[in-house]
């Protein structure tokens, strides 16, 4: 927009010099302005780690193995019409020609009744040699696997968060001895205690007399106690360490300062700044668990017949190793998706939140 | 209550810290070994020293976020104790040192400056809550726009501010700035100190403003204390402190000043001291100060120096000066 008269006020410029020629710039408008202001949205601590976590195939894949087996678990005993501890039957006959079939092999008796144009349900996994439906049993087992780790892992957080919180903000000789407590534990051996507890438990709580934790199979309400009791010294120490760094931030001595309580400053300054690690060690117990319920089934110490679990189902299987494979092989695949899953899904979760491993 | 002219008055003031050196043994530190000050209400404070020598521990100590091995201290006349810190948490706040440290990186910034308010139970409803602390974010010059970020996505100079208005929050008579502005740059040093007086103006709070640069102590201060090895050894006026220093180690202390002339710089002589600062566990007999001052004579080495009134309210803890 530089006219005439503009070029004749200006001085005569050098060819190298800087000097500017005003009339042919103009002041921004509010909203020009406004679109320099860039600023990155605000990001959180969770979205950022969920974003990473995202992006890492591994955990994506296993995230994806869970899900899908907990939709088996949810749904496979809606639409199967088989129940884990009933005998085959055909037209309300008991059916003792179908054990041990092959996968989607059908008995003489059901062979019959479908040339007579009814309708039988395929056994997906064959039938075991008490003429039960192999799938459904390998879906109850997967069940009782799942609620066992996720139920220790739920306790061994409550326990192990709560206890060594306290030790790691208290400090000085409560420490000392809270810790000297867990060492305690930790030097037990850990497989005598759980065999040991898991078989006295039973007796002395008299579980079978609440209905409900009867229907839970009585011993699986044993074996949570048994993981809470022990496992939960793990997670304490870790949180004890975490805390005991915490603490020293200024942001605790600033809340000290506020006139913040204790309990207070563990709630919304201490805990949140080390959840990612408290849910890391979560995720790594929760196949550890599953191995160990898994190995307690095996030797039958496990949950209590007729409830399968992956763990005795392998074990009656052994016998017939030779002649039917396939009912080992079944429920040894599901222990080792399970627990591989978790264990992709933790090591994701660390990459993706360890405050360590950032940046 | 309030009958004294001062706001804040200590009275030999000490901290020790356990050092164990063996199973059963432990050896005191003597971080702060019998300090005493007053202030007014509406003044500052100076507080200097070197690192390590205690600065602070006195600021912590008087908020009792250690708790004080012995000493007085007198709060608006009341004597401060482990029963009524609560309530005077109301009264008196602290500035921390580093802003980068002193925020929670998991809270937001209206949940930072909000949190004394939850403490205190200070509003009645949720909208009150958020008006507050938008006036306290407008008041240290943030943008309320920016109460729903994380601390982290902010600079040093703001974080500070928002630990300024984390401070205000209970609308306190006493500020205690634990160097406030040494991890800033000197630029936003300047924006942050001239912001510190004009809430000064505003509020009339009284700081006890810690630092190491002598520089910005007697920009801000109306007094001065000058701190060795746990010991106040000189306190004045800012500008009497600054142009008449009794004490050695003030003397020392000032010449280390960077004079932004050179001519004048080349003039000047600067005093350089012998030897290291004495551990605190192993303090020298006598005045502490000793070990490194070019006027020790056997009375330093058999007695401590007390302070003692030179005039107008200048004291000094020496015996040959």
């Amino acid at each position: 927009m530089a006219t005439e008269n503009n070029n004749m006020a200006m001085p005569k410029k050098n060819p190298l010099s800087l000097q500017i020629d005003l009339s042919k710039f103009e002041k921004a408008t509010d909203d020009e302005k406004k679109q320099q202001d860039v600023m990155s949205e605000s990001v959180t601590f969770f979205k950022d780690g969920m974003r990473k976590l995202m992006k890492n195939p591994l955990a994506v894949g296993s995230i994806i193995v869970l899900i899908l087996v907990i939709l088996m678990m949810v749904f496979a005993p809606k639409f199967v019409p088989y129940s884990y501890e009933q005998i085959i039957t055909v037209e309300g006959k008991r059916d003792k020609s179908a054990a041990n079939l092959a996968p989607f092999e059908y008995s003489k008796l059901e062979t019959k009744y479908i040339e007579q144009g009814g309708k039988v349900f395929p056994h997906i996994m064959g039938t075991d040699e008490l003429c039960r439906d192999y799938f459904i049993r390998v879906v109850y087992g997967t069940r009782v696997s799942f609620l066992v780790g996720v139920v220790a892992a739920v306790m061994v957080v409550i326990i192990g968060v709560i206890y060594g919180s306290i030790s790691g903000y208290a400090g000085g000789k409560v420490d000392m001895v809270m810790m000297r407590i867990v060492d305690i534990i930790y030097s037990l051996p850990e497989m005598l205690i759980i065999i040991l507890l898991s078989v006295v438990l039973r007796e002395t709580l008299q579980l079978d007399t609440f209905p409900i934790l009867h229907r839970l199979g009585t011993n699986m309400v044993s074996m949570f106690i048994v993981f809470g009791l022990l496992y939960w010294v793990g997670m304490a120490r870790l949180v004890r360490g975490q805390v005991l760094t915490i603490k020293e931030n200024e942001y605790v001595l600033a809340a000290r300062a506020i006139g913040a309580k204790p309990w207070r400053i563990i709630r919304s300054h201490v805990l949140p700044n080390c959840i990612s690690v408290i849910f890391i060690a979560a995720a790594l117990q929760i196949p550890s668990a599953i191995f160990t319920e898994s190995y307690l089934s095996f030797i039958g110490l496990g949950v209590a017949l007729p409830m399968p679990s992956l763990g005795s189902l392998a074990s009656a299987a052994r016998s017939g190793m030779q002649s039917y494979p396939y009912k080992l092989v079944f429920p040894a695949v599901m222990i080792v998706l399970i627990v591989l899953a978790f264990n992709l899904l933790g090591d994701g979760l660390r990459d993706a939140f360890d405050p360590k491993l950032r940046k | 209550m309030a009958n004294s002219e001062y706001l804040v008055e200590v009275k030999d003031l000490k901290e020790y810290f356990p050092i164990k050196t063996g199973l059963f043994k432990s050896v005191p530190l003597k971080a702060v070994d019998g300090v005493s000050f007053n202030i007014k209400p509406g003044e500052t404070l100076g507080l200097v020293g070197e690192s390590g020598c205690g600065k602070t521990t006195v600021g912590r100590t008087l908020l009792h976020l250690y708790k004080p091995t012995s000493g007085e201290f007198r709060f608006n006349g009341e004597l401060v104790t482990d029963s009524n810190i609560t309530r005077l948490r109301k009264e008196m706040q602290m500035v921390f040192q580093d802003p980068y440290s002193s925020l929670d990186p998991r809270m937001k910034v209206e949940d930072i400056i909000g949190e004394p308010l939850d403490v205190h139970k200070l509003y009645s409803s949720k909208g009150e809550r958020r008006d507050k602390i938008l006036e306290l974010m407008e008041l240290v010059g943030l943008n309320a726009e920016h109460a729903t970020r994380y601390a982290h996505e902010f600079s040093g100079g703001q974080r500070q501010r928002i630990g300024i208005a984390r401070a205000l929050a209970v609308n306190p008579k006493f500020i205690v700035c634990d160097e406030p502005v040494s991890a800033l740059d000197v630029s936003i040093q300047a924006q942050v100190i001239n912001m510190f007086e004009e809430l000064q103006e505003k509020l009339g709070v009284a700081y006890l403003f810690i630092a190491h640069d002598l520089l910005v102590v007697h920009h801000i201060s109306q007094r001065i204390a000058v701190m060795y090895l746990g010991r106040i050894v000189e306190i004045a006026d800012a500008d009497e402190l600054n142009n008449s220093p009794i004490h050695p180690y003030t003397l020392s202390l000032l010449s280390a000043v960077p004079i932004p002339d050179p001519n004048k710089a080349k003039q000047s002589k600067r005093i350089i001291l012998e030897g290291d600062v004495p551990s605190p566990l192993n303090m020298p007999s006598g005045c502490p100060f000793r070990t490194r001052c070019p006027y020790a004579t056997e009375q330093c080495e058999k007695e401590c120096p007390s302070l003692t009134d030179r005039g107008n309210g200048h004291m000094v803890a020496c015996h040959n000066k």
